[in-house]
């Protein structure tokens, strides 16, 4: 079976993260990664492939800027096998619905060269964190889509996912093709292996423009979107208030007075 | 004025306060219309009216069938195409925002989520909703307004204090058709999960959260909660060791919590957890570690050992509360 599995290039949220003068996210100025959010699906896909055996092919696929081929080399590294980099200019400032619309332009064009049978998503980024890409991806695809997996699991052409919600946990199934995404709780993602990092370098990214998928300029970017942020406004950083040492019960009693100063109790 | 239609968030048929938050913010833009998926009682009916609810759409669940979230999207969007609202609000969780999702390409509409308040543009009533986010782990507050089709906005828990307005709540029936493609992904089963009897947590007014501090044993954190009538939460690192479930994670990966009061409990206190709780009203913090990060940003902090401190702080509450 062939999986693609659809990656970020994130700002480090451990890095001063700001927006430029046109309410974009400044991504040049802090260093960039794979969303981690993202390595759950990247690692959930190596682990369908080993179940399925070697013809099974996992390609990750990106839309950003030139540097979010680090994305797709840090999968590859992983033990993905090959990689879709969207790049143009014209996408510069896309909302999600305008990326969902590379994105899934994108997979049609795989799906028609090779084809995919299951698309694995992220459970969100870790910068816009909305969560609503593979929604939009399976509404676009017109595929079945099974979203925040905590587990998955590929038996023949059907996928099940387990879903734990807050107020219940579900079990969902669903049959290929179709649009997946899965949480933080399928489990840990490997690290890259020295042999993992040496094979990544004879793997093969390619590089679309939006001609190659068949979008318009127009139809994507900043000025296209469907929504625009009109303001961004840091908000003043925290600061450090008083901090008491616990002495014989002195801690919590200096504690209940503050809660008590604060009208909490 | 047009309407603007609210999905409503119930469980099991009651009526969230979420929900009359919406209803609350749907009367700044537009006439609220509700809409209820599920069975709609008196006191359903009753709790949307109180908010302001003109009208209340209301869509059989079985004739939704056994699937995850499309078919609901599928009713919601045809309800817009038939309405033509205003703007229409969902809960921003992650049912609702993938409802919204679904909405907003269906109906070729623009999707802002997590809003912390929306108002009328220039604080006019009936004005194009202007939407509060709070975005970079609650570093920067943006605004943002949607340029094409429908606002499709998914509120965040108290993104408004809800404030009550007869509504006439005259309920229509929704005729539904399911199309085959929304009938992709199949439940197989659900499992309800048992009510901690305690506050929601998102909707909380007071968290108290424990982390690797804890152990494992959360009955200290568990007791503080409970004499201030407050919600549970979780770092990462506990919830990652088994000690809690993942569902009161707070975090990057987990909910985002934004309470009048939050007290971290054996937390550190690192990037991914201030993600979930850094906007805050009030923070304090008890670690053993007088060097632990969150005391950079906790307005008061006890550095101490908290199966001491809390059991104490329990008990002099439970005194002074009388």
């Amino acid at each position: 079976m062939n999986i693609v599995v659809c990656v970020k290039y994130v700002p480090d949220a451990t890095g001063d993260r700001r927006f430029k003068p046109d309410n974009t996210v400044d991504r040049a100025a802090v260093d960039g990664l794979l969303s981690e959010l993202d390595e759950y699906a990247v690692e959930q896909a190596l682990q369908i492939k080993e179940k399925q055996g070697d013809d099974t092919e996992v390609t990750v696929l990106t839309v950003g800027p030139e540097r979010a081929v680090e994305a797709i080399r840090k999968s590859l590294q992983m033990g993905a096998d090959r990689g879709v980099h969207v790049l143009d200019d014209a996408i510069a400032g896309s909302d999600a619905l305008a990326t969902s619309l590379v994105l899934a332009q994108a997979l049609a064009k795989v799906r028609s060269a090779g084809g995919w049978d299951l698309v694995l998503c992220g459970m969100g980024s870790t910068d816009g964190a909305m969560g609503v890409i593979p929604a939009m991806l399976s509404e676009r695809l017109d595929v079945p889509g099974a979203t925040f997996g905590s587990s998955i699991e590929v038996d023949g052409d059907t996928v099940r996912i387990r879903r734990d919600g807050d107020t219940a946990t579900v079990t969902a199934e669903a049959v290929l093709p179709l649009v997946a995404s899965v949480t933080d709780m399928t489990g840990e993602a490997r690290y890259p292996s020295f042999k993992g990092i040496m094979a990544a370098k004879k793997k093969t990214v390619e590089t679309w423009s939006l001609a190659d998928i068949g979008v318009e300029p127009s139809q994507v970017g900043l000025s296209s979107s469907w929504t625009a942020v009109e303001s961004t406004e840091a908000r003043p950083p925290r600061t450090a208030g008083e901090v008491v040492s616990d002495e014989g019960g002195s801690g919590a009693k200096a504690l209940v007075d503050f809660l008590t100063s604060k009208k909490f109790i | 004025m047009s309407e603007v239609l609210v999905l409503v968030d119930h469980v099991g048929g009651s009526v969230r306060k979420t929900t009359h938050e919406m209803l609350t913010i749907a009367r700044r833009i537009g006439e609220p219309s509700a809409v209820f998926i599920g069975q709609l009682s008196d006191d359903a009916a009753g709790a949307l009216r109180q908010y302001g609810a003109a009208k209340i759409y209301v869509v059989d669940p079985n004739a939704l069938g056994p699937y995850l979230v499309a078919p609901k999207a599928e009713v919601l969007a045809q309800l817009v195409g038939s309405v033509t609202p205003a703007a229409v609000l969902v809960s921003s969780s992650a049912e609702g925002k993938e409802v919204a999702a679904r909405v907003a390409v269906r109906t070729d509409s623009g999707i802002i989520t997590d809003a912390v308040d929306v108002q009328p543009e220039g604080g006019t009533p009936g004005g194009a909703p202007v939407t509060t986010q709070s975005v970079f782990a609650g570093s920067y507050t943006v605004q943002a307004t949607v340029t094409r089709g429908t606002p499709i906005i998914a509120v965040k828990p108290n993104a408004a204090t809800p404030e009550r307005a007869e509504g006439a709540g005259t309920v229509e029936n929704v005729p539904v058709s399911i199309s085959s493609s929304a009938k992709g992904a199949r439940m197989t089963g659900v499992e309800p999960k048992k009510a901690s009897g305690r506050p929601e947590l998102t909707e909380a007014a007071i968290v108290v959260a424990g982390g690797r501090g804890t152990g494992g044993n959360f009955e200290p954190v568990e007791a503080l909660a409970d004499s201030l009538g407050a919600a549970v939460g979780a770092s990462r690192a506990a919830v990652d060791s088994g000690w809690y479930p993942h569902s009161f994670q707070i975090g990057q990966t987990g909910k985002v919590v934004s309470p009048q009061l939050y007290v971290a409990t054996g937390i550190s206190g690192a990037i991914q957890h201030r993600a979930g709780m850094q906007t805050s009203k009030t923070i304090v913090a008890v670690n053993k570690d007088e060097e632990a990060p969150i005391f950079e940003l906790a307005d008061f902090g006890v550095v101490g050992d908290l199966h001491t401190v809390l059991p104490a702080a329990t008990e002099e509450i439970e005194k002074r509360k009388g």
